[in-house]
């Protein structure tokens, strides 16, 4: 190709390689691609750091012990603190969602992977799960209403706990499979050679061996939980004072704080919902930071 | 009998294990259906209470563009009018506007991720996608009408000012009253869906084999040429199946789109005018609502169910095909 410029060293018969070699139009295009590559990746991490930078700003001048313990004031335009009823439902709520899903989404794992394996059967659930981590929120908001809320005559926690459950189920299942299929097949052979029964096995060896996973998914989906807004709102009504009844009596959580407050017209109810949002981040952040840790430090070692 | 062993006990124990066994199977399969049976209920149910909506309003309400849930004259004849359109056009335009701004972003960043990037700069990314993908979507509702909105405002207004005398995009961007639109709502929407489309295309990415790469290189291809050349057209279905997935996600997005996009139900094909999607008009209203209302609420989550349901199957299907695809080159 270009032989007749090439540095002296080199032999004529090797054409040049190196990047001056190329023409212009090629290098330039290639600049461009990855010009816009980074370019993306930044179109996404500005507003990220901005969102991040906002919630900082407005909420760390509200957020203080006050704050997260206090009633919420019965009107909106009334200024001072107030979140503690949003806080404590939150946790409750989630809290008893996590009860609910984590169990039985484990199980359902279990049963994906040791038994169903390729079956027609955990195919479908399989197919399904995935189908059911895009059911919008609300409609399982909806959905409780309807079974559990119509049921009952009053909006509760619980029934917030069962909405955020079903969101939660289909999260836990696949991330559980996942761990337990990085679980060595030998553990299993060995203690099946040790005359232990299936589910032996699958109680005190496979499922030791993948809990650290198990966990950390466990922990990502109660982070997203915690962050759901529509289904609280649907069917667990709102309350200003705390109530730890979760079966009893109306209850609420930040998120449906934040969405309630967002759209007053009044600056004292916005500073709230400001400084929910730094709560709620917070124990989103708590929950994703122990995942990572926990996936981090006990992994199995991916074979 | 004291030294030898009991023939019916070590059977009955050998028994009683056997049946542990098959009990722990039944648990674990009933926890498996479980999820076939909710989505099951979620079906049957909300159809089940959306029947009375069905028998009053009929199927004009999907065609019918006029909403006025309140009857206007107590007991005149003019009752109720339940048209969902004003609604499904608000779901689509906005989750249109979000896919477009979407798209390249997140396709950008996977390819970042995957061909460009050092080893020690992708992990930082990626960390940084896991986050964007952890704000809850209602913190992201709070800072769109608190801070976006106001700042948009005059942005659409030299839009509307510039580009509002030509004959076809004048429409589209005319006159902004207030930050509260379908733009403002997509593009914030946008940020919502990035993290998925990102890392499912990721994984597509990931599994082009490297044999086709090394090919393109060894052609003399510049990056950007392999890419082209090597990466994308293996890439095509699963990068279909990931924006599917994306889209998904933009239409049952509820609370951001409620609180950035206003309560305004019409059809307009301006973008800075204020609209009302379906989930939003689930959680709004749903509070006010009482009989035929209601179900018409219901007749919507149906409609949303089913529509997100569909769209999530098939993208499933596509995705997964393309990466059998995939495999079996490599192999």
């Amino acid at each position: 190709m270009t032989t007749a410029t090439a540095p002296a060293k080199r032999s004529a018969a090797t054409p040049d390689l190196s990047r001056a070699a190329l023409p212009l139009r090629r290098r330039a295009i290639d600049l461009t691609a990855r010009l816009l590559m980074v370019l993306a990746v930044l179109a996404a991490g500005v507003p990220l750091l901005l969102v991040i930078y906002h919630v900082l700003a407005k909420g760390v001048g509200i957020v203080d012990l006050d704050f997260l313990t206090a009633d919420i004031p019965v009107r909106a335009r009334v200024a001072g603190p107030g979140m503690g009823p949003a806080v404590v439902g939150t946790l409750i709520i989630t809290g008893a969602a996590a009860l609910l899903s984590i169990p039985l989404g484990v199980l359902g794992a279990v049963y994906l992977n040791e038994y169903g394996k390729q079956s027609l059967l955990a195919r479908v659930i399989r197919t399904m799960a995935d189908v059911m981590t895009g059911v919008p929120s609300v409609v399982m908001g909806l959905f409780i209403l309807v079974v559990w809320v119509l049921a009952v005559g009053e909006q509760t926690g619980f029934a917030a706990a069962l909405a955020l459950a079903c969101l939660m189920l289909p999260v836990i299942i696949r991330s559980s499979e996942e761990m337990l299929r990085l679980v060595p097949d030998e553990l299993r052979q060995a203690s099946a050679a040790l005359g232990a029964r299936r589910w032996r096995t699958t109680v005190s060896v496979v499922l030791p061996a993948a809990i650290s996973g198990i966990t950390s998914g466990a922990m990502l989906a109660i982070a997203r939980a915690a962050g759901e807004t529509a289904p609280i709102v649907v069917v667990a009504g709102t309350v200003t004072w705390t109530n730890w009844n979760l079966f009893e009596g109306n209850n609420t959580t930040l998120t449906a704080q934040i969405f309630k407050n967002a759209v007053e017209p009044f600056e004292a109810a916005h500073g709230r919902a400001w400084g929910a949002a730094l709560t709620l981040m917070m124990i989103v952040l708590v929950f994703t930071i122990l995942a990572r840790f926990i996936a981090g430090r006990f992994a199995i070692k991916n074979r | 009998m004291t030294q030898q062993p009991n023939p019916a006990l070590a059977m009955s124990s050998k028994a009683r294990s056997r049946i542990a066994d098959r009990t722990f199977w039944a648990i674990c399969l009933i926890a498996g259906i479980a999820v076939l049976a909710i989505l099951g209920l979620i079906l049957g149910s909300l159809i089940s209470q959306s029947m009375p909506a069905f028998r009053e309003a009929g199927l004009d309400m999907f065609t019918n563009t006029r909403w006025v849930p309140n009857d206007p004259d107590a007991d005149g004849p003019a009752g109720p009018i339940y048209g969902l359109l004003a609604f499904a056009y608000g779901t689509v335009v906005v989750s249109i506007i979000a896919l477009i701004f979407a798209v390249p972003v997140s396709l950008g960043i996977a390819l970042f991720l995957t061909e460009l990037a050092p080893r020690r700069v992708r992990g930082t990314v990626v960390t940084f996608i896991d986050l964007l993908a952890s704000v809850p979507s209602v913190v992201f509702g709070l800072w769109g009408v608190l801070v976006v909105a106001p700042a948009l405002v005059p942005v659409y207004q030299w839009l509307h000012g510039t580009l509002g005398g030509i004959p076809v995009l004048g429409r589209l961007f005319g006159e902004a009253a207030s930050g509260r639109n379908f733009m403002t709502a997509g593009i914030i929407l946008a940020l919502m869906i990035v993290p998925i489309i990102t890392s499912i295309s990721r994984e597509v990415f990931d599994t082009v084999p490297d044999s086709d790469k090394q090919a393109a290189w060894a052609l003399g291809a510049t990056r950007w040429e392999m890419i082209k050349g090597s990466v994308l057209p293996h890439s095509f279905g699963g990068v279909v199946g990931a924006i599917m997935l994306g889209l998904g996600r933009a239409m049952g997005e509820t609370i951001l789109v409620a609180l950035v996009m206003g309560s305004a139900v019409q059809i307009t094909p301006n973008l800075f005018a204020g609209g009302y999607a379906l989930p939003g008009a689930i959680v709004n209203l749903f509070g006010e609502s009482s009989g035929t209302f209601t179900a018409v609420l219901m007749v919507m989550g149906v409609v949303l169910f089913v529509m997100t349901v569909l769209i999530n199957l098939l993208a499933r299907v596509i995705v997964r095909r393309a990466e059998v695809r995939m495999k079996g080159a490599t192999a």
